[in-house]
């Protein structure tokens, strides 16, 4: 079933939190190709956070499967097969720019020469040269972003999963860091997961955007987004991205309790 | 520093003006100002210069020897406590049912009073020591008695202080509880440690002077304090020197504490402090 392109495969999985008895994930089916990025979408409660924490293995899953390149979450967290970046940047204040991205590399146990020689490269990816002695609070928020996704992706793990990574962010920022990371994601062919919830963001990164409908969390459809890589600023005012913004919010604002994800995937004439 | 000198020629000023309202204004609420309630500060600075008893050096020689003595047990009770409060949080940051079941012994410990607390110490502590420990050594236990508590109980507030994101970060690199606790926790638990660590400097102080008291020590500022007490109707500006002294040490021992910091404890400027 699986192939050897599949990087992530979720398998029927439901996650249930016993404190309040709410469902936040209910039969969740989704695969993801090597080089795909996909943004989960839905309101607050559609369990988009929950379904990334049970992909890192961070959050065990009540029933169903998950399996990243071909192995069980749990296995592919212990290898260290993806990175993690989440809204705020989580970064370490007693430690610099450039040993807040070594900390992985830290725990990896190599040594200070590769250390130096990755975090440089990773510096550079990111565009923070001149900063790398400085510390956290003397960066702005798109800045300490920055540091933390080059810290995600220090140890070039063949997934990147983003939790809202721009949510905390004025507008220009996070346009002008959207543009950033799909040149990195071009760069480093690396396969992303990422939640957020803006539409525009959505459609304006991904390769698919997996829309979710709350209590119980689940999948209300999939919308594959079909305009051409590389995206610039004037990808935000193509006729094409307003359609697949318009068709993304439609499935948004027909998710409720009583519609199903066939249902709501009839209404836009998408298949999940 | 013109501030803390600014402010110390202010007190003395403050001190003479009250002595010379109340006295000249013959006013005797809250206390009767005279000589022997507040000595004129000059008083107290010539007693410095002076020996306290004939064939003695100088006052300011003999406190300076038995603040030392003083420091002395004062320091090695605040390494005690520190180690042991730091330990103590790293045991109960990992056990909810640790923490329930001793926290409350904890917290009782301090409701004891140390004066009550200090004879058994040194029944129990003096005839365990070596030598060169003898007496001393159960002062700085005491002393340690005191340090422990507030070190214990900020330790396990800052190693819980860490970020849920921080620690979910570290499992993601597959990290176990030993990454979580020496590359998050600890870092996190700094300046929790050294906000107790500041307290904790000045009790180790104050309970080293206290526990020096029923060990029956006369070298160190205990002893001068409890000595000076019996002729304070006579002579008070002893006593109020020996307080300078003593209030003296508790300041390096704080300022000590605050300069390590500044080494140690790596932090964004509104968190420092």
């Amino acid at each position: 079933m699986s192939t050897a392109q599949q990087v992530v495969e979720i398998a029927g999985v439901t996650k249930t939190f016993a404190q309040g008895n709410v469902t936040a994930l209910q039969d969740i089916d989704l695969e993801l190709e090597q080089g795909e990025f996909v943004s989960l979408i839905g309101p607050s409660g559609c369990g988009k956070s929950t379904l990334l924490r049970v992909i890192g293995d961070l959050v065990e899953p009540t029933s169903g499967r998950v399996t990243i390149n071909g192995k069980p979450a749990h296995q592919a967290r212990l290898d260290r097969d993806y990175g993690i970046v989440f809204q705020d940047a989580v970064l370490f204040d007693w430690r610099t720019v450039a040993k807040n991205i070594a900390l992985p590399l830290e725990m990896l146990g190599w040594d200070r020469a590769k250390r130096k020689a990755r975090v440089d490269e990773m510096i550079e990816l990111v565009e923070l040269a001149g900063f790398e002695n400085h510390h956290p609070w003397q960066l702005s928020g798109g800045m300490q972003q920055r540091v933390s996704i080059a810290r995600a992706l220090s140890f070039e793990p063949a997934l990147l999963l983003m939790d809202e990574p721009f949510g905390a962010l004025d507008e220009m920022t996070r346009e002008r860091l959207n543009l950033e990371l799909l040149s990195i994601w071009q760069q480093l062919r690396s396969t992303v997961v990422f939640v957020t919830h803006s539409i525009s963001e959505a459609v304006f990164l991904s390769t698919r955007v997996v829309v979710m409908s709350p209590r119980p969390g689940r999948i209300a459809g999939i919308v594959p987004i079909d305009l051409p890589y590389p995206r610039t600023v004037v990808t935000r005012e193509e006729p094409r991205f307003f359609e697949l913004v318009t068709q993304v919010r439609e499935l948004l604002r027909l998710r409720g309790e009583h519609l199903l994800p066939e249902e709501a995937a009839a209404a836009t004439g998408e298949t999940s | 520093m013109i501030l803390a000198v600014t402010t110390v020629v202010a007190l003395a000023g403050l001190w003479e003006l009250y002595r010379l309202v109340w006295t000249s204004a013959g006013w005797t609420w809250p206390f009767v100002v005279n000589d022997t309630s507040m000595p004129h500060l000059w008083t107290i600075a010539k007693a410095f210069s002076q020996p306290a008893q004939v064939n003695q050096p100088s006052l300011a020689w003999i406190l300076l020897q038995k603040s030392l003595f003083t420091a002395r047990e004062a320091a090695f009770g605040f390494a005690i406590g520190a180690i042991v409060g730091f330990a103590i949080g790293l045991v109960l940051v990992h056990s909810r049912l640790l923490q329930r079941g001793f926290l409350p012994y904890i917290v009782m410990s301090q409701t004891i009073p140390i004066l009550a607390v200090a004879p058994m110490v040194v029944v129990w502590v003096n005839p365990k020591l070596p030598a060169g420990f003898q007496g001393w050594g159960a002062v700085a236990v005491i002393a340690a008695y005191l340090t422990f508590f507030p070190v214990a109980i900020n330790s396990l507030r800052g190693l819980q202080s860490a970020d849920p994101r921080a620690l979910e970060l570290m499992r993601s690199y597959a990290g176990g509880r030993w990454h979580a606790l020496w590359k998050v926790r600890v870092p996190t638990s700094l300046p929790y440690v050294f906000a107790a660590f500041k307290i904790a400097a000045t009790a180790s102080v104050v309970g080293a002077i206290i526990g020096e008291l029923p060990s029956g020590l006369q070298s160190g500022l205990g002893g001068a304090i409890i000595n000076f007490n019996q002729y304070y109707s006579i002579e008070p500006q002893e006593l109020w020197a020996t307080n300078i002294v003593a209030a003296a040490l508790g300041v390096v021992f704080f300022l000590i504490v605050v300069a390590a910091e500044k080494l140690v404890v790596r932090r964004a400027p509104e968190h420092v402090g």
